[in-house]
């Protein structure tokens, strides 16, 4: 059955406009008075939520070596194909037989998937919550082993940029 | 005129000048910060305090940028445009009373610096030579889109200073007096003896105008950057482009100050008799005369990010279809009520 629907039809307090002129005042002076949501950022860091997918770190065992085999899992199931290895027997006796004598990403063709993350038997690479990294070159936005590890010392607390805000407070 | 006199013109005449400047200052800031704020964000705030010295920053910015004649461009119009548009938005003021009298080394000094018989004439005339201003900066950048938005904003101001013409001549019925201080003092007294009271209608016809008068959102089509790049001012730059900025402030701030005077009593505060207060009479009044001057002024800003600009049929229509006749309904309305009272 075919429903008839009627057209609003406006009414003459309607068509004067200027009680809905004075509605939408009304609305923009809510928002004038609201928490305003700018983060100022060279001052305070916005804090990525949990799973942010930003800089690669390589994790380390507590006694300080490193996790990863160099199995070479992420850089197969990398689709960007910026994760370079080149394994080698390990230099210490227990553990770990392989370990990477180079592990470069180059962040400029990273996508930051996460798919390496994935894949990785060791959980040996993360990614972590810092979105900024920046250089000058192209050549410095390529990050070696022992960056990556230096990236896992300073997030491994996972108060990287909560930090930073608690330190620029004290500054002041 | 004796010594005194003269240097007590002048001191008017530099205080205001310099106020309406300086409030030009804080209308840049308050734009900014304002329009900042209704979107949720913080805007300027590096510049000293708050950001308050953002508009000196912005100033020095302007100053120190390269002034560009483009090529094919009609130079004297084009350096004269933008004098032809600030100077009549800065002149306008002059008339304009905004504070009750004071008395200072034995003689009274009024608060405004010409009394002219004529005020209300004199500063619709004035805002009218500003369009030529407009015009010419379009006309003469040789460029299509600022022949547009020239063409656009004479069409606008015309269809527009009629309706708010006759919503002044409401007014003046009231009154008797085209002075502005007998319009203030014809709304001296209570509260509901302001004008916005006695003519609503008028009031409302009134403010609309002016927000198409001065080129502000939801009118502002001769510069509607969506469809003409930049209007009227597409081709300025440098200090030349700042003074279209001020020119709009400045006839913002007389908009807003003329809106005051004569629809809600200028310096009036209600209930109180300024004039036999002293000094202190004028302290309340002229800081009741900013009050409310402030308030119509962040009214610009507020508008602004509230409502969309007009088509530009929709313009015409609104001023030829709507605001005229109601305009003119309001006129008879007064009259007639005058004839009648006045025959009782």
């Amino acid at each position: 059955m075919a429903t008839i629907i009627k057209s609003y039809e406006p009414t003459f307090w309607d068509k004067l406009y200027i009680p809905a002129l004075v509605k939408g005042l009304m609305v923009t002076i809510k928002h004038f008075f609201r928490r305003k949501v700018t983060v100022q950022y060279p001052d305070e860091h916005h804090i990525p939520p949990e799973g942010y997918r930003g800089l690669h770190r390589l994790n380390k065992f507590p006694e300080g070596r490193i996790k990863c085999v160099a199995c070479e899992m992420c850089s197969a199931a990398c689709p960007a194909d910026c994760i370079h290895i080149i394994p080698g027997p390990a230099p210490w006796d227990e553990g770990n037989e392989r370990y990477p004598v180079r592990f470069d990403i180059d962040l400029l063709r990273c996508i930051f998937c996460g798919f390496c993350e994935m894949a990785c038997p060791e959980e040996a690479i993360e990614l972590t919550e810092i979105y900024d990294f920046s250089d000058y070159t192209r050549e410095g936005l390529i990050i070696d082993k022992d960056g990556l590890l230096e990236v896992y010392e300073l997030t491994k607390d996972k108060n990287y940029y909560s930090r930073k805000n608690d330190n620029k407070e004290s500054e002041t | 005129m004796d010594l005194l006199g003269f240097i007590i013109i002048c001191v008017k005449v530099l205080l205001v000048f310099a106020a309406t400047l300086f409030t030009v200052l804080i209308m840049i800031y308050a734009e900014r910060r304002v329009s900042a704020f209704i979107q949720g964000r913080l805007g300027p705030n590096r510049v000293g305090p708050q950001g308050l010295l953002q508009p000196i920053a912005d100033g020095i910015k302007f100053l120190m940028k390269e002034d560009i004649i483009p090529a094919g461009v009609d130079k004297p119009i084009f350096i004269l445009a933008p004098a032809i548009l600030l100077i009549p938005a800065l002149m306008t003021f002059a008339v304009i009373p905004f504070g009750s009298d004071i008395t200072l080394f034995g003689r009274q000094i009024p608060l405004q610096v010409a009394d002219v018989n004529v005020g209300i004439l004199y500063v619709l005339a004035l805002t009218s030579i500003g369009v030529y201003g407009i015009v010419l900066a379009g006309w003469s950048s040789n460029n299509k889109y600022s022949l547009l938005g020239g063409l656009r904003s004479a069409a606008q101001l015309i269809s527009y200073e009629l309706a708010m013409g006759l919503a002044v001549v409401s007014i003046i019925l009231l009154s008797g007096s085209l002075k502005l201080n007998d319009i203030i003092a014809d709304q001296q007294g209570y509260l509901l003896s302001w004008n916005v009271f006695k003519q609503p209608l008028a009031f409302i016809i009134f403010l609309i105008a002016v927000y198409a008068e001065t080129n502000r959102l939801p009118f502002d089509l001769s510069e509607a950057e969506q469809e003409l790049v930049g209007g009227y001012h597409t081709e300025y730059s440098s200090i030349k482009f700042s003074m279209f900025f001020m020119a709009e402030y400045a006839n913002m701030i007389t908009a807003a100050a003329l809106t005051v005077t004569l629809f809600f009593g200028g310096w009036d505060v209600p209930l109180i008799n300024e004039t036999s207060l002293g000094i202190w009479g004028t302290v309340l009044s002229v800081s009741s005369f900013i009050l409310k001057m402030g308030f119509f002024l962040f009214l610009f800003i507020w508008v602004r990010w509230t409502f969309p600009r007009f088509r530009y049929d929709q313009l015409m229509k609104l001023g030829w279809k709507v605001m005229l006749p109601i305009a003119l309904l309001n006129i008879f309305i007064t009259a007639g009520y005058l004839t009648i009272t006045a025959l009782i």
